[in-house]
């Protein structure tokens, strides 16, 4: 087997954000397309402690603030959806147009 | 530096990575997606671990499989989930959605096979006896402290997070 290098982590960093990405566009339940977009800031992080093994622990220092900035937006995003779910009792993603009128 | 990171691991955790990832994005029901997605979280702390990196794996399953994802299974206890299984699982868009991300897959296919050439050979040996000290040195240090103004901005998003959250959540808006 050929040695496993900085390349191999970057491609499973963007294949796992690739999925993610196709949950969000494709999925209905909202609940979904929130852990669809944690995956893909997840998988960001992959790619900067993979580029922290080439340039320093700095990239290592960012993947924690992208943590940071995860766990804030889940927080918001979960009570925007408990707001939602309580004026239209739904949690699907088309119906989600309170503003388009 | 004697290779701890054997090929063998890094197929095993990112096949494990990608496989959950899949099955989170493909089933109706959002508690198996969670369930999904903290295998695919905890496989994706091991890779931090073969890449040198025990403080981000920590941080990984603490924050991300302990925090989040709890938060996650919670708000589904008060969401209502009982007519998922007969209603549509994919939008009407997912066709032009599939075409975007293929365009996109394209692009970042481009983007590496491109870098490839351009990443440095050399790769500096990081310290794993004392990853912790190390970054706790760039957050809070003295003189080597770069990243404590952008620490402080960190904690005050946190804030208004929990402000905004408790906003949203508490009353009728």
């Amino acid at each position: 087997m050929l040695e496993i290098g900085i390349m191999h982590y970057l491609v499973v960093g963007g294949l796992l954000f690739l999925i993610g990405m196709v949950g969000v566009i494709t999925r209905r339940n909202v609940v979904i397309i929130f852990m669809s977009i944690e995956l893909m800031l997840s998988s960001v992080n992959l790619n900067l402690v993979a580029f922290s093994r080439l340039y320093g622990l700095h990239g290592q220092v960012f993947s924690l603030f992208i943590a940071a900035d995860a766990a804030a937006e889940a927080a918001v995003g979960l009570g925007i959806l408990i707001a939602f779910f309580r004026n239209r009792a739904t949690v699907n993603m088309d119906e989600v147009d309170l503003l388009k009128w | 530096m004697t290779a701890v990171a054997t090929p063998f691991f890094f197929y095993f955790l990112s096949g494990i990575a990608i496989l959950s990832a899949i099955v989170m994005i493909t089933k109706v029901n959002p508690v198996h997606s969670a369930l999904a997605l903290i295998v695919s979280l905890l496989a994706g702390a091991g890779l931090y671990l073969m890449l040198y990196a025990p403080f981000m794996a920590a941080v990984q399953i603490v924050l991300y499989a302990g925090g989040i994802l709890v938060m996650f299974l919670f708000v589904m206890m008060l969401v209502n989930i009982e007519d998922l299984y007969v209603e549509k699982m994919l939008n009407k868009q997912w066709k032009v959605g599939l075409a975007a991300t293929a365009m996109l897959a394209l692009l970042m296919l481009g983007g590496l096979l491109r870098g490839a050439k351009t990443l440095p050979q050399q790769v500096v040996n990081l310290p794993e006896q004392n990853n912790v000290q190390q970054i706790g040195l760039l957050l809070y240090g003295r003189d080597t402290g770069y990243y404590m103004f952008p620490f402080e901005i960190a904690s005050l998003l946190l804030l208004v997070a929990v402000v905004g959250a408790v906003v949203m959540a508490k009353r009728r808006v």
